[in-house]
């Protein structure tokens, strides 16, 4: 193999523009995918971090993924009901404390719990329609990221202020009320609560910005007139990818429908993998592009060396080793063209690193997202050195098969 | 690459039983036909004719470069017509070296790589023995001033003598030679016959030669002549 590959690097030094040209071909292909998969699982990374920041690893809520049964059901033995009303179901978490218990025994990560509701937000004859969100701020802190959002007050505070509330910068902006201003919440039912404002967050998610509050779970609980009750309990998982099980084992052992952020979001996720998909597709076009540009190359090598390949097989070289010889030509444009884009690829991402980039419609980026990985360079690699290898071995094949009595008699 | 030995019986070393070899086409062309002959060791064989008669396509049928249509080549009383290709090629490897009427060697290597590169294949030497052999046949052929240059910085007959170098590389029982002085003038073609006939004389290995140099063939031991790729006569000298 070490004399065929002699030979092999040989041809291809002594085309040497023609080498460059197909390495640059390469090149080219594995730095733009390179960089293209790093900006693409950037983004997505990016994404997902917000996205998941935002909202918990696991949220079990007071609801069940089927109706409860009817008591009907267990005298008559029907196949369907018609007319029948269901059976007025007290919503919230039976037993928060005994649930909240028996969660902690196994669950690794930090366990919340919470009552949301609507209520509206009055501040100086303005309305604004608010999800408020009852917690207790300590256990709050510990499974979201609220605390690193807050731009003024402390979220700590509303465990030392009975009716403190923390609630979106852009809500705050567009009541023109601010810190320590006491603004009036009134739930759905015509309870009216004065709050004080404590802290201002700000996530970055529009929406919540504008239209979520917190306030101690207490004081929620009175102003919705659900005294001892939750909605939901959140927990953030030590290991993220664990949520799914987490999520299965809660809800068998609670009963209560139990959802994973994968499940939360499984349009999202859905839409990435199309988008990889798409990605990938890109990259394998560019390279393919590439792929016959090394094909042309060892074409013509084959066709000029047509005379030479006679003498090794008149000298007594099989032709898989003649075949050898052409496919790693092939090889040595795709580990060129492989190690140069890498390069390309890399220098690519790092200028795109720096650049600065704002959207400012739904969620913020201050820069383009750019993720390093070892795999994206492996991928375009691999990849390349695929397509050089396909590209070397359709006219190594046809190398290999050239009868050295024609080239031979051709000659003479 | 496993291949038969070769008996160790005193069977000649190269034989052909009824060689035929016809090129399929509208009008099937019949390049020989029927050729039997035997050829010895140290022997220094002349293969004679008019152009067309079959000189180099029976040349090729001996050093199993093409295959008959009919009949066989005895390689040391070894059938070939049976072997694989790769069995073949490595056949031809060890036991048989070509020398072509143009050079052929090899542009992008030195004399010396182009001596080693059969070496190279076979591996039966080491590194530093395979370079010892190449620059020691070189110098026979009194080459050493010229082994780190490139065919394109050789003159003809030196080129040829090169040829003749990598043939010798491996050591082998037969030498083929299609038209090796051909394309050479007279000094030129003196020196590459006068290093054949030593090979002959020293070395002991066979040497058969296709040409049309008649002044050449007179002066070795043996001549086959063909006629429209039958054998006109075979007879010492």
């Amino acid at each position: 193999m070490i004399l065929q590959f002699r030979i092999a690097a040989t041809h291809v030094r002594n085309r040497l523009r023609q080498t460059v040209v197909s390495t640059l071909g390469v090149a080219l292909g594995v730095g733009f995918s390179i960089a293209m998969a790093a900006l693409m699982e950037g983004s997505q990374r990016d994404f997902l971090a917000t996205l998941i920041n935002a909202i918990p690893h696991v949220e079990i809520k007071d609801d069940k993924r089927t109706p409860t049964a009817q008591p009907a059901s267990a005298v008559y033995d029907a196949v369907a009901f018609r007319g029948l009303r269901p059976l007025e179901d007290l919503r919230g978490i039976r037993n928060p404390t005994e649930a909240l218990a028996s969660l902690r025994d196994w669950v690794d990560g930090d366990i919340a719990q919470r009552l949301t509701g609507q209520a509206v937000l009055r501040y100086s004859g303005q309305d604004i329609g608010m999800t408020l969100i009852g917690v207790r701020p300590k256990q709050e802190l510990l499974v979201s990221n609220i605390g690193q959002d807050m731009r003024e007050g402390a979220f700590e505070d509303l465990g030392s202020t009975s009716n403190g509330l923390v609630l979106g910068d852009k809500a705050a902006e567009r009541l023109g009320a601010g810190l320590g201003d006491t603004v009036t919440l009134t739930s759905a039912n015509g309870v009216a609560k004065r709050f004080k404002i404590v802290g201002l967050f700000h996530t970055g998610v529009t929406s919540s910005d504008e239209s979520l509050a917190y306030a101690p779970l207490k004081a929620v609980q009175i102003l919705l007139e659900k005294p001892d009750i939750i909605n939901s309990i959140t927990i953030r998982l030590t290991e993220i990818n664990a949520s799914v099980a987490v999520a299965a084992r809660a809800e068998r052992q609670l009963g209560y429908k139990a959802i994973s952020w994968e499940e939360a979001n499984e349009g999202l996720m859905e839409a990435f993998v199309v988008r990889n998909v798409i990605m990938f597709t890109a990259v394998g076009g560019i390279l393919l592009v590439a792929g016959f540009g090394i094909y042309n190359i060892i074409s013509t090598i084959v066709h000029e060396k047509a005379r030479d390949i006679a003498i090794l097989k008149s000298l007594g070289f099989p032709e898989t080793d003649i075949q050898q010889i052409f496919v790693l030509e092939g090889l040595v444009i795709g580990v060129l063209g492989a190690l140069a884009g890498s390069l390309l690829g890399f220098a690519l991402s790092s200028y795109l690193a720096t650049i600065k980039f704002e959207v400012t419609t739904d969620i913020e980026m201050t820069r383009l997202p750019i993720y390093f990985s070892h795999v994206h360079y492996m991928i375009a690699s691999g990849l390349a050195l695929l397509s050089a290898g396909i590209a070397g071995f359709v006219p190594a094949r046809k190398a290999a098969a050239l009868n050295p009595v024609d080239i031979i008699r051709g000659a003479t | 690459m496993n291949v038969a030995p070769i008996p160790a019986t005193p069977a000649p070393l190269l034989e052909t039983r009824g060689l035929t070899r016809i090129l399929p086409a509208i009008v099937p062309v019949t390049l020989v036909e029927d050729i039997s002959f035997s050829i010895g060791t140290s022997e220094f064989v002349a293969i004679t004719g008019p152009s067309g008669s079959g000189k180099s396509s029976l040349l090729y049928l001996l050093g199993l470069l093409d295959r008959p249509t009919e009949g066989d080549v005895l390689i040391g009383g070894r059938k070939t017509h049976d072997l694989s290709k790769s069995e073949m090629a490595h056949l031809r490897l060890e036991k048989i070296g070509f020398v072509f009427q143009f050079h052929f060697l090899l542009p992008e290597f030195t004399a010396l790589e182009n001596v080693m590169i059969p070496m190279q294949k076979l591996g039966a030497l080491a590194a530093a023995e395979q370079k010892d052999r190449a620059a020691g046949l070189l110098e026979d052929l009194g080459l050493e001033d010229f082994l780190h240059r490139q065919p394109a910085q050789l003159s003809g007959g030196q080129r040829q003598r090169v040829a003749v170098a990598r043939a010798l590389a491996n050591a082998p029982d037969l030498i083929l030679a299609d038209e090796p002085t051909g394309s050479l003038d007279s000094v030129a073609t003196e020196q590459v016959f006068t290093s054949l006939q030593s090979i002959v004389d020293q070395q002991k290995t066979t040497v058969v030669a296709v040409t049309h140099d008649m002044d050449i063939a007179g002066r070795m031991q043996r001549r086959i002549h063909l006629v429209d790729g039958k054998i006109d006569y075979d007879r010492n000298q």
